[in-house]
């Protein structure tokens, strides 16, 4: 017995098709669906519904999880749109934004030595999460716009946007590491 | 035509049978058991009004265990036969065993797929086989007490558990004759118990120090959800490794010799936490080691001292709070509430350290010894059954991502840490050689890049590729992971819709094979006939599908179904009720299979129907509001 992979994540919770969400809303639905589906509610049930149950809760996590994050919903709707991501080849001519990016990334490298390690890291990370913010408006138009030049900028702009999570993630990973040393 | 029902407006037609279900704390020091009876919620004592069994173990020659107080009591007098803390072996191999065993005294000899096994007077057991022997007590106590065989049971197991850690458990739990539920996460099953729910969105965070592990875990919640937003923890930190360092301080005072006999070590131990145990109410105490041969020594331990010597540790289990926080994505300040839970929580640094941290007092009331049990006692008795009404929610996560070996010993991550559980993800392979039929596939656990450096999980070997040409074949295999926090794999290869037959090879664990075998042999003769254990099974399942259809056609086959497909719905089930009472466990297989087929649309959109009534009941609530 298939699941439905022909409903998409928005579909599944009753949401229009866009990129805004509004994410209280998601949340209730999130909820009041899985209190329906969850193995939990089958662990009496006949083998049939168990496995039935897991498959749609597992679908209402995976679509929660895509839909709650604006990054992984951005792409998401690309996708929807005929979009193909090549996660081994991305790339971007961008040299401004590769400057920065190495820029960043010293900046990373040197926190350690630096004599107040917190602020400076503090700094970086504020920068980080202003640049994604910055992108994250360019996102928004640009899918709402729907032309197909505009799909293609949303792809580089995604793209971008995925290096400077990373980035993110890393300067998040060296601040616990900076506040195990100090303990 | 069918018997018309008539119930009650709002009542469901199905009896409301109460089934006995108890929630079970396997703890590395102590194991609880809980039930809800009339609504209310309690650890179950023994004979002696003992709430805690220690979860000790004495194997003997030419005679059964012996579990709990009696074992311990034992301990110090006989210790290699007298195994405590088997939690801290759940799950893990020969290699493992190694560095623990500089601490513990008991001889292990190597058993078969990486398992060690302890060698004691009454022969030869795994960790598996030990922690059954506490389970077992467990299930007679709760049986005696409520009175009647238990539907079911839930046991907690720590968050950080691993994927290997967690199947132990729940093959102790089968070897032991108890039906799991669910295996619970415990920092989850203590917010259960304090009911945070109640009072509004919050974030909470769990801080469980135990016996032998440390599990920390941040949890938003509201109005029945309980939802983690991350975990973190070290299932090799806990009140043991505290006692350890009182130990040694007590060592180096009495002028204790390194090499001392194990008698002598287990006196020591049990010094230390004793004299650990006393500070959490005094601000010194005094401590009394007797060892063989010398006189007795005596000495001052003040609490200050104490904390001077365990601070380390506890700043150690500040790191994963962090972890915790970060992942979550939330900071210190953002936690409104603060749970504590474990024995050793009581102790007043820890304490201290604890409301330091997240800049709030930790919440205490309930003993932080029963509050796991508890917890588990009330989704227990939910789950069973007994709460149809019952608005909870528990949505947990995998508290370690899950990878695949891929070329160059590298470790491709295809499940991330924390993700909600049920989870799944697909992977597509193919075949390298013209011809190829297998593959191996060998899964870890962990965060690093290198598969050396995470835990080997189990390698699944796929057998019955079609055979093609290198590279054609498009070989689909579903890594799914269960709300226990379990993997199983399934592979099918596309282009030609075979399904793969998947061989599991647990690094750390019982092949099923062997745990059948186990099985077998812990019954009696007279219910051990594999066949007549196959024909209950069906059977049960039969009632199980029957009874399932019987209540779902009577509240929507009306909506739902079609002339044609409900026709073929009732043949199939009359075959099925036919030969549920014969006695060839495969014709009730196939008849349950074919009652799926002709039921599997209906099945599908009972399910999606609930989920859009489920949405849409809120719009109607907020419509009807006054």
């Amino acid at each position: 017995m298939a699941a439905d992979h022909s409903t998409t994540h928005f579909q599944r919770f009753d949401l229009p098709q866009s990129f805004d969400v509004d994410a209280a809303l998601l949340d209730e639905r999130y909820r009041d669906s899985q209190r329906a589906v969850h193995p939990d509610r089958f662990v009496n049930a006949s083998d049939q519904e168990r496995r039935l149950s897991m498959q749609q809760a597992t679908l209402l996590n995976e679509g929660y999880r895509i839909l709650k994050d604006p990054l992984r919903r951005g792409r998401y709707l690309l996708e929807l749109q005929g979009y193909r991501f090549d996660d081994e080849h991305h790339t971007t001519s961008d040299t401004a934004f590769l400057m920065e990016q190495m820029e960043l990334r010293e900046a990373l490298g040197e926190v350690r030595e630096a004599d107040d390690a917190f602020a400076v890291l503090g700094e970086i990370m504020e920068r980080i999460d202003g640049d994604l913010d910055q992108l994250l408006g360019e996102l928004r138009q640009q899918l709402d716009s729907g032309a197909a030049a505009d799909l293609q900028q949303a792809a580089d702009c995604l793209t971008r946007m995925q290096f400077f999570r990373k980035l993110q993630d890393e300067a998040m990973e060296l601040e616990v590491e900076l506040e195990d040393e100090l303990a | 035509m069918a018997l018309l029902q008539i119930s009650e407006p709002g009542e469901s037609t199905a009896p409301h049978q109460h089934r006995l279900a108890a929630g079970i704390d396997l703890g590395t020091t102590n194991s609880l058991v809980a039930s809800v009876r009339s609504g209310v919620t309690d650890t179950l004592p023994d004979k002696d009004a003992r709430h805690l069994l220690p979860s000790v173990v004495r194997y003997r020659a030419d005679a059964a265990p012996v579990v709990g107080y009696d074992a311990l009591a034992a301990a110090t007098e006989d210790p290699l036969n007298t195994i405590a803390s088997v939690k801290r072996l759940m799950g893990r191999g020969v290699e493992d065993v190694k560095t623990l065993a500089e601490h513990l005294p008991y001889e292990f000899v190597p058993g078969s797929s990486g398992m060690p096994l302890l060698h004691t007077a009454g022969g030869d057991v795994s960790p598996v086989e030990v922690s059954a022997e506490i389970l077992r007590t467990l299930k007679t106590r709760a049986e005696e007490s409520l009175g009647g065989e238990l539907a079911g049971v839930v046991v907690t197991v720590p968050a950080y558990f691993d994927d290997a850690q967690r199947q132990a458990t729940k093959d102790a739990a089968r070897l032991a004759g108890l039906n799991v539920l669910r295996l619970l996460n415990e920092p989850t099953a203590a917010a259960v118990a304090y009911g945070l729910d109640q009072g509004g969105d919050g974030i909470t965070a769990i801080y469980d120090l135990g016996g032998g592990t440390f599990d920390v875990s941040i949890l938003r919640l509201n109005k029945g959800v309980f939802e983690v937003m991350s975990t973190a923890g070290d299932t090799a930190l806990g009140g043991d490794d505290l006692d350890r360092l009182v130990a040694d301080w007590i060592m180096q005072q009495a002028g204790m010799q390194a090499g001392a006999s194990h008698v002598d070590m287990r006196r020591l131990m049990l010094a230390a936490r004793t004299a650990k145990e006393a500070l959490s109410e005094q601000t010194s105490t005094t401590v009394v080691l007797e060892l063989d041969g010398t006189a007795n020594w005596t000495g001052e331990l003040t609490r200050d001292r104490l904390d001077e010597l365990i601070a380390p540790l506890v700043e150690k289990t500040l790191g994963p709070c962090r972890r915790a926080l970060r992942d979550a994505g939330i900071r210190a300040g953002d936690v409104q509430s603060v749970v504590m839970v474990g024995g050793s929580t009581r102790i007043p640094l820890v304490r201290e350290r604890v409301a330091g941290f997240f800049k709030t007092e930790p919440m205490v009331d309930i003993d932080p010894d029963r509050v796991v049990a508890v917890g588990a006692a009330i989704q227990a008795d939910i789950l069973a059954g007994n709460k149809p009404d019952s608005e909870m929610l528990l949505l947990d996560v995998i508290p370690l991502s899950l990878g695949i070996e891929t070329m160059g010993g590298l470790s491709e991550k295809i499940i991330q840490r924390n993700s909600t559980i049920p989870t799944a993800r697909a992977q597509e392979f193919t075949t390298f050689k013209d011809g190829q039929t297998a593959m191996s596939l060998h899964v870890v656990q962990g965060e690093r890049e290198l598969v050396d450096d995470c835990r080997s999980l189990a390698r699944f070997e796929l057998r019955g590729i079609p055979p093609m040409v290198a590279g054609a074949a498009r070989i689909k295999v579903t890594f799914q992971v269960d709300a226990d926090g379990l993997l199983s794999v399934t592979a099918e290869e596309q282009t030609q819709g075979v399904t793969s037959g998947i061989d599991v090879k647990p690094s750390y664990g019982l092949s099923d094979n062997e745990i059948e075998t186990m099985l077998r042999d812990s019954m009696d003769s007279a219910a051990g006939d594999r066949d007549l254990r196959r024909l209950r099974e069906e059977q049960v399942e039969a009632d199980r599908v029957l009874e399932a259809l019987h209540s779902a056609l009577a509240s929507d086959a009306d909506e739902l179904l079609g002339d044609a497909e409900r026709k073929s719905i009732d043949a199939a089930a009359q075959a099925l009720a036919a030969v549920r009472r014969g006695d060839d466990y495969r014709e009730i297989k196939r008849a349950i299979a074919a009652v799926e087929q002709a039921s599997s649309g209906y099945v599908e959109r009972r399910m999606n129907s609930s989920i859009r009534s489920a949405m849409a009941g809120h719009k109607v609530d907020e419509f009807n509001a006054p």
